[in-house]
């Protein structure tokens, strides 16, 4: 089908880096810049990304929304280059750039012929320390991220109940503030808060550099100690430490209403461990939990019970992603059938997983997840430009190389008891937040 | 994201300036494909595309190809709906079925040493779906849940309003997807009619890319395809276009709000083509050198994206755009956009913006070919689209061949300001409807 209900939300669905260690080389500058090269030489053509350690978690308060807002900035002037110069290069080579900004990093990335790979460097480099911003990029700048608000956010009503989740699963972390910031403080962003987070940690030894593609490591190497080798890093870089969350001590509930929702479900997250560097077993079990409890429409516990054997709910899922600095969530939905209030939607995907947690695991349903992690090995070797985003993704969340490369095995050694102890682990209502999204009352006529 | 990437309908094929080897396969049974051997990774992609797709719907059964494309795994031959979907799991096969407007497709990718029992359980889907009731009940909820959804989304209204006004009885006049009303209509049997209807062997393209022969490849093609019907019912005639110059506007509770715009466009075998792909990069591809992106988001900060582009479709042309501008400036945001329409039919492009669009557009063209699956894709649509296999060799020169001079006359005859209907959906202010 064209679209499914699926993009309600990002579905759990599970990456696993793999390629053979002898297309990885890592590396290290002395300046601290951290690089992994990915070799695939099927096609002439080369992927350049540079993850900086910081994201919007990483914003002073007050300021939500700056780290997004330089992310954009960084397409205006140098001291090499004119504003728009870099894409205009970039495309003047045949490439196509573009970067993103989440809470625990923002990237840059250059797609393009891999005999290039040097100019993009070389740009790249160039941007990292020697912006040149005009008080009139600001304003006009600013402008372009109150639209992309307004387009993203605020016409969306899923996007706005999103936001609000966040904000209390959150009471204290940064977590809790929307990556492109609450408007009223994105209209207030200046110069001075873009320059205070670039001078910070736009800097090699919070940076990391990945190379995918039809590229030799020893060239990239080389061309990497050209231009990145040179760069001061920020000599006071200080620890990575948010404002950690008090322990949650009572359930916490949102219901949203908008004359604009088309279609209520009710939805709750909890909060979870993340993979952390050395320690990845538990995430990994959540991992597969999320796949077995909500993975497929029609093999999983949520979308059998829900959607194949009654027809209490139009779509289910379940959803965990391990890969974050700080703590994550995982979380699961549902989407009632026509007819089914919320209360009752809650009702009965609380009353499967109760079930879940009374029966256990279908070992062939595990069975099925494993070869697929297997497989997974295999059809990742196609792509490594996506290989290249998990490593960057990793390295920027607090994981190293090495827990990148061990995560597959250890997703293959978890458990059927693993799995039954994440789940009494983090299944508890009183450690998440219910959203219940709807019309209001009085407009929903056919519930 | 500095950006959206912007997908469009647009079907131009773009192919490596390294020569891959594309073989055309005929298998015992007759079926044609094209495919790439690329045996290091050991699996295969493989792309098969029906002309027809959603255009077949039969009369009062809008809705019925994009359900029935939903229901292909849901049941198939002796496996009710969970077993396929544990089957597909256990083999690790990745497939999708997808109609569109003028197609439908079947996309998969199996690992080699799942080949056999991966292709035994797609033949099933294409060749024996079973329309359980109770399957085609639950994907017929979702799909009222996607339709419920859509009547919500400023954009799915604005490009459903544009469709309504400007294609009359023309089946690219409603969404492929069908109404509500339509869909709870459609029954079993309608389902088994468009399954006849549209998977049949006279429309087929194929491309393969991966860990296979040809000699594999064909035995596949006739176990995959063999058995189905050998023609289907007559394709619709051309589309009109009844739009004029203009704005309609659809009011919408919402904070910013969305434009799409467009007039008639130019056939993809015109001997202008070529120019009018050209002229179109420096108007509105959405990159920061094209003008649209850097007069209405750069200079002026109204917009995160606008863009503009060629639609091809099998019975319509047309040159679209797209913008998203807050209520209080959408209409500066338009006025904009028709100047720039107006300059770009009066003067052509620069020199030096037909050269950056030159090495834009020829060195991105090796790019598009990494990986199996995005070059099966771009296997079957070269032969949708009717492309030699040599074509190859030809399309960067034809893209080099243009002149600024061929910009400008096909500007001029393509870019009419005064004909360009905006539908926006939203509050705009400052905006007379004329229509």
């Amino acid at each position: 089908m064209r679209r499914l209900i699926a993009c309600l939300l990002a579905p759990a669905f599970i990456v696993f880096p793999a390629l053979a260690a002898e297309k990885i080389t890592t590396f290290t500058l002395d300046n601290g810049l951290e690089a992994v090269v990915l070799e695939d030489h099927r096609a002439p053509v080369v992927v350049h990304m540079l993850w900086y350690k910081a994201g919007a978690a990483d914003e002073a308060p007050g300021v939500s929304g700056v780290a997004h807002f330089l992310e954009h900035l960084l397409f205006k002037a140098t001291e090499e280059m004119e504003a728009g110069e870099f894409s205009a290069v970039v495309e003047a080579n045949g490439g196509s750039d573009n970067a993103f900004t989440s809470y625990d990093y923002t990237a840059y990335h250059q797609r393009i012929a891999a005999d290039r790979l040097e100019l993009m460097m070389k740009m790249e480099a160039d941007r990292m320390r020697n912006i040149q911003l005009t008080e009139e990029d600001i304003v006009t700048e600013r402008k372009v991220i109150l639209e992309e608000r307004a387009q993203r956010t605020d016409s969306d009503p899923g996007a706005l109940f999103s936001e609000q989740r966040n904000a209390a699963q959150y009471l204290n972390h940064p977590y809790g503030i929307p990556v492109i910031g609450w408007r009223h403080e994105m209209e207030q962003l200046s110069r001075e808060d873009a320059l205070a987070f670039y001078e910070k940690y736009y800097a090699p030894n919070a940076a990391v550099l990945i190379v995918a593609g039809d590229v030799d490591p020893d060239e990239v190497k080389a061309l990497a100690e050209t231009y990145y080798g040179p760069l001061e890093p920020t000599v006071d870089l200080p620890e990575r430490e948010r404002p950690a969350e008090p322990p949650q001590l009572a359930e916490r509930r949102i219901i949203f209403e908008d004359p604009q929702v088309a279609q209520p479900y009710v939805i709750r997250s909890y909060t979870a461990p993340e993979r952390d560097a050395g320690d990845q077993e538990t995430a990994a079990a959540l991992t597969i939990l999320a796949e077995l409890l909500g993975g497929s429409g029609r093999t999983s516990v949520l979308g059998r019970a829900l959607q194949v054997d009654s027809n209490k709910a139009v779509y289910t899922s379940a959803f965990y992603s391990g890969v974050n600095y700080d703590d994550t969530t995982f979380g699961m939905f549902m989407v009632p059938a026509p007819g089914l209030s919320l209360q009752e939607a809650e009702d009965e995907m609380d009353a499967v997983v109760a079930q879940f947690m009374q029966d256990g695991i279908d070992g062939a349903h595990l069975e099925r997840v494993k070869s697929q992690i297997r497989a997974s090995l295999i059809y990742a070797q196609d792509d490594v430009a996506s290989l290249g985003r998990e490593y960057g993704a990793a390295l920027t969340s607090g994981l190293t190389v090495q827990d990148v490369q061990d995560w597959p095995a250890i997703l293959d050694a978890v458990t059927e008891d693993d799995i039954m102890n994440a789940a009494r682990m983090v299944l508890g209502r009183e450690k998440a937040v219910t959203g219940w999204f709807r019309k209001p009352l009085e407009q929903e006529v056919s519930q | 994201m500095i950006r959206v990437v912007l997908t469009t309908c647009f079907a131009l094929i773009a192919l490596p300036a390294a020569a891959i080897d594309i073989k055309e396969v005929t298998s015992p049974g007759g079926i044609k494909a094209w495919l790439v051997e690329e045996h290091s990774i050991p699996f295969t992609a493989l792309e098969i595309r029906f002309k027809g797709g959603a255009s077949l719907d039969r009369e009062d059964k809008r809705g019925a190809a994009h359900l029935m494309s939903g229901l292909l795994d849901e049941g198939a031959g002796e496996l009710d709906s969970t077993e396929f979907a544990s089957a597909a799991e256990a083999l690790a096969l990745k497939y999708g079925f997808d109609a569109s407007s003028d197609s439908f497709s079947v996309s998969a990718q199996f690992l080699t040493e799942n080949r056999d029992a991966s292709v035994d359980l797609l033949r099933k889907a294409i060749n024996e779906p079973r329309f359980d009731q109770p399957a085609v009940d639950r994907v017929r909820g979702q799909v009222l849940s996607i339709i419920a959804s859509e009547e919500e989304d400023p954009n799915d209204i604005a490009s459903k309003t544009f469709a309504a006004l400007a294609y009359g009885d023309h089946p690219y006049a409603t969404k492929l997807e069908g109404t509500a009303e339509s869909v709870t209509a459609l029954t079993r049997e309608d389902l088994i009619q468009s399954h006849q209807d549209l998977l049949t062997r006279d429309r087929v393209f194929v491309g393969a890319v991966g860990d296979i022969t040809a000699e594999e490849l064909g035995v596949i093609l006739d176990e995959l395809l063999g058995n189905l019907p050998e023609t289907g019912p007559d394709l619709p005639g051309p589309a009109p276009f009844l739009l004029d110059g203009g704005e309609t506007i659809v009011p919408y509770d919402t904070p910013q709000s969305v434009a799409i715009f467009g007039h008639e466009g130019i056939e993809r075998d015109d001997p202008d083509f070529f120019a009018a792909y050209v002229m179109n990069q420096v108007l509105g591809s959405g990159g920061f050198g094209s003008r649209l992106m850097d007069e209405v988001r750069e200079k002026r900060g109204l917009t995160y994206g606008v863009y503009s582009y060629l639609v091809l479709r099998e019975h319509v042309n047309l040159v679209m755009g797209q913008v998203s501008s807050s209520n209080d400036s959408v209409a500066e945001a338009i006025s904009v956009i028709r100047g720039e329409w107006a300059k770009m039919a009066d003067e052509g492009v620069t020199a030096e913006e037909l050269e950056r669009a030159k090495t834009y557009l020829t060195g991105a063209y090796p790019l598009r070919f990494d990986g199996n699956a995005r070059i099966a894709n771009i296997l079957a649509a070269m032969q949708f689209d009717d492309l030699p296999i040599g074509y190859i060799d030809s399309r960067n020169d034809q893209v080099e061949a243009v002149t600024q001079d061929d910009i400008k006359s096909v500007a001029k005859r393509l870019l009419k300001p005064e004909n360009l209907h905006f539908v926006v959906v939203g509050q705009p202010t400052g905006l007379d409807a004329s229509n």
